[in-house]
Order: C-alpha cells, then structure tokens, then sequence
C-alpha cells in the first residue's frame, strides 16, 4: 500500500470505530423499554380491521404510510414470519440482512427499525412486549416441517409464494423474512438456541408502515421450535389508523443510522 | 465458533480447467458444473468475497441464506456446510477451507445501505450490488434476483446478545476456499469495493478463482 493509500485505510478505520462505538452503546440513544403486556391499549375508533389468522395460514395486508399493524400472539405459542415489499416499487422490499448490519444488532425490539434493501425504512416497531425475534434463521419449509413433525405441513415458505402469488409476485420476489415472537439467539459455539422461556400469551409487536406497502404474513411454527405436536394457535392481526408521530419518537432518534433512513424515507414521499 | 474454526489441511487438485484473477472491486460470473470445484483464493488476504448461486436449468431456484443456516442449525460457514436454494436442495458444498470463518447473515454492501451506515458522502461510492446488478444482467436477470449472499473471508461474529459487528478479517494471503457443485450453477461474484469497513482491511485486492473437474472414477 502506498502512503496515501494506507492513510486514506487509517482514516476509513478511524470513521468505522466511531460509527461502532456510537451504534453499539456509546452514544447510542437507550432503547425504550418493552411494551407491557396490559399497555398500549387499542383506540376502537383507530381500527381499520381486525382478523385471526389460523394456525399453518397467511394473511396479505395493505398499508399505508402511517397506518400501523398490530400483531398479537394470543396463545403464546405462536411465531409470525413477515416479508413485504413497497406497494409502488415492489422490487424494493424486507432486507433483513441491512436491518441487521445497519443497527449493529439481530436483536430486533421496540425502539429497531425493519430497513429495505434501498436504505429506506419499511417498518419502525413502535411497541413490543417481547423483544426476541429472529432475523438469521428464517420460516418453515415443507422439507423442515417433515423433518419436524414426519409430515409435511403448512409452512411459512408455501405461504409466502402464495400471499405473493395473489398480488402479482413470484418465486424471486421473496427475500428472507423476519419471524415475530420466534426467540432465537447465536451461543457462544455459533449455534442457534430458541429461548422459549421469552414467550407469553397476549404477546404483541406494533409496526408503523414507513411507506406505503403490502405485507405477507404467515402464522407458522419457527423451525427451531421444540413443541411437539406443533403449536396451534390463532394470531391476531389489526391494522390501525395513522396516528400522530410524536416530537422524539425512539425509532426516528435512537440512533444517526435510523436517522438517515428515515430522511431518506421521507425523501421519496416529500 | 471453535467448531468453525478448524481449517482444512492445504489439499492439491489437478490442474485447473479454468483460472483466473478477479481484479480489485469487479464482479466475475461463471457456469460450474455438477461436480466441478470452484476454488476462491484470497491472493493478498483480508479481502471479502460476495457469492449468489443459482440453478441453472431454472434461476428461480438460487441460494438461500437462511435456509442454509437453517439446516445446519449455524448462521456461519465453513467447511461441511451445504449450500442450500430456496427449494431445500443442496446447491453445492464447502469441500475445503483453509481460512475457516465466513459469514452468510451481513447481504451485500449497495450505494443505499452505505448511504445509511456511513453517511450521505458514501452514496457515490462502488459496490457489491452495482457488481451483482451489472454480472445478473448478463444472465437474464435484476435487482430483484439479489438475495442474501455468502460472505467468503468476511468476518462477522454474533454474540448471544445479537451484538453484529463486521470486524477484521482473519484470512492470510493465499487462504482458500473450494466449493463443490451438486448441481450445474451460475456462480457469481463480487470482489467487494468497500473502503467504509474492516471487510477488507480498508484495501480492496485482487482475488484468483480456479475451476477443476470432478477427479475421474
């Protein structure tokens, strides 16, 4: 390396170890605490709709900027696998792996932000109970849920080409997908450990739609999952009216990373 | 990770069938058959690799990050791990690794995530999905083909509190990686660009990539 390359190296090190300091505490805005279990009740004039999702099902949800999707793990058995795309642009869509990379984080809880894949905000989860998700491991398969229960089930992957085949989308419309109320971690060895103790009835995440979007969501058990036979619960889903954004809103300011997404969110609707 | 880190001892191959040097921030794109090896050989260390494999009777069918992690029960990579599509089939496997840690969670750096990590000034600079964008569309594809990637030679530890930092690569010049086939792939790659974080020591280099046959029976 020449010297001004090994400077101009030094000075992007530099930048990198600010940036990591900020984002993984230094100066990293607390997060909120969770949601309580009992809190953040539910205006009845801000609903839209509301609907159960059957065990093994999927649900195909319209949003718009602003509106917001309660999701509610009623049975505490549950997980809830999510993708989505921008209802204008749908090859912008989830990316889970800029969501986990951008905030320095997998631990997606109240306060993160779900990006997409042209650094803009899909979903900022405004309320959580639980905070243990998963963003690494992904849904159901037929061959997994065979493995899992010595039959092929309704799974997350078939649900997911359904939901997008009904809005005009195929096979290579669907990116990995977050899972709601699906606590798996990474221990020490690199392994995937569910941490089932983290689940409770009545369960809920709250998301905020950044931008106008269509949402798939499947109510299927987590491949990691250890309950035998599989659980079945029914989940709730509400979507509700936009409401106001309060001045210091945690997922707008907890961090300059969230920051600019959400300048560059509200670029594209100015 | 120990159970990740135990590299492979050098092995020789016969002579290659296809070689070539990948320079510094380009991408690089070619069919592997069934059967046939890919070795990457990360020339002057320390220097990410981005890879997508797709099906090539049918590009619908490609890698899935989080199926492959999924059925290994591990999100990192390394030698053993089963390249796994987003039908559940093994696309091809790690049949030698002499660095030892890769990861398949981080995706791909883009002018718009840079833009978010590293500030606006960061937005005109190269990236991994410009090369991924510009090699699919020799192959008939877009954007919206671009998954989630393999990560060769990049660094990413993920603590049991799901802290996730890109930090210093561990591979020394020359560490390789081979990656069978078990089905005829397009193989395609980017040599990451990024000067914003340690993937590449701050210093993007070339890399080598070989092709052998499959050893006659």
């Amino acid at each position: 390396m020449s010297g001004t390359k090994l400077e101009i190296a030094e000075a992007n090190r530099r930048h990198y170890e600010e940036l990591r300091a900020a984002g993984q505490g230094a100066t990293l805005k607390a997060l909120p605490k969770p949601t309580a279990l009992d809190g953040a009740p539910v205006a009845p004039e801000a609903v839209i709709g509301r609907e159960a999702v059957p065990p093994g099902w999927y649900a195909v949800v319209r949003l718009r900027r602003g509106e917001v999707l309660r999701i509610v793990d009623d049975s505490g058995t549950s997980s809830v696998a999510l993708i989505g795309w921008r209802a204008e642009d749908m090859s912008e869509r989830i990316n889970c792996a800029d969501t986990v990379k951008v905030q320095w984080s997998a631990a997606l809880s109240k306060g993160r932000v779900i990006l997409t894949d042209m650094g803009r905000v899909l979903l900022a989860l405004i309320e959580d109970t639980g905070g243990a998700h998963d963003l690494l491991m992904g849904g159901s398969t037929a061959a997994s849920s065979a493995a899992a229960y010595g039959a092929a089930t309704r799974n997350t992957q078939d649900n997911f080409l359904a939901a997008a085949g009904k809005v005009g989308l195929g096979p290579r419309d669907i990116p990995p997908c977050v899972t709601f109320f699906a606590p798996v971690s990474v221990d020490a060895n690199g392994r995937f450990v569910w941490n089932g103790e983290r689940k409770r009835a009545g369960d809920f995440v709250e998301l905020r739609a950044e931008m106008n979007l269509v949402l798939a969501v499947s109510n299927c058990p987590h491949p990691l999952d250890p309950a035998r036979p599989a659980a079945n619960g029914a989940i709730t889903i509400v979507r509700q009216r936009m409401r106001p954004v309060p001045p210091g809103d945690p997922c707008r300011t907890a961090s300059p990373e969230a920051a600019r997404a959400f300048a560059f969110t509200d670029r594209l609707y100015a | 990770m120990t159970n990740l880190m135990s590299a492979a001892p050098a092995r020789s191959l016969p002579e290659a069938v296809y070689a070539h040097d990948v320079p510094a921030e380009r991408p690089w794109s070619r069919m592997l058959r069934h059967g046939q090896t890919l070795r990457i050989i990360d020339s002057e260390g320390q220097q990410a690799v981005d890879a997508l494999l797709y099906c090539a009777a049918d590009t619908a069918e490609r890698y899935s990050a989080q199926d492959t992690a999924r059925v290994q029960g591990s999100p990192y990579v390394g030698l053993g791990t089963e390249l796994v599509s987003n039908e559940g089939r093994v696309m091809a496997r790690i049949t030698a690794d002499s660095c030892g840690l890769h990861d398949t969670s981080a995706g791909c750096c883009s002018c718009e995530s840079n833009a978010v990590r590293f500030g606006e000034a960061t937005r005109f600079q190269h990236a991994c999905r410009e090369n991924f964008i510009l090699e699919l569309s020799k192959h008939g594809m877009t954007k919206r083909d671009i998954v989630s990637n393999l990560n060769f030679f990049m660094n990413v530890p993920i603590d049991p509190a799901g802290n996730f930092t890109v930090v210093d690569g561990i591979s020394a010049p020359g560490n390789y990686v081979d990656i069978t086939a078990d089905m005829d792939v397009i193989f395609v790659i980017s040599n990451c660009p990024q000067v914003n974080n340690p993937c590449n020591g701050f210093n993007p280099t070339p890399i080598r990539v070989e092709i052998f046959d499959p050893p006659v029976a």
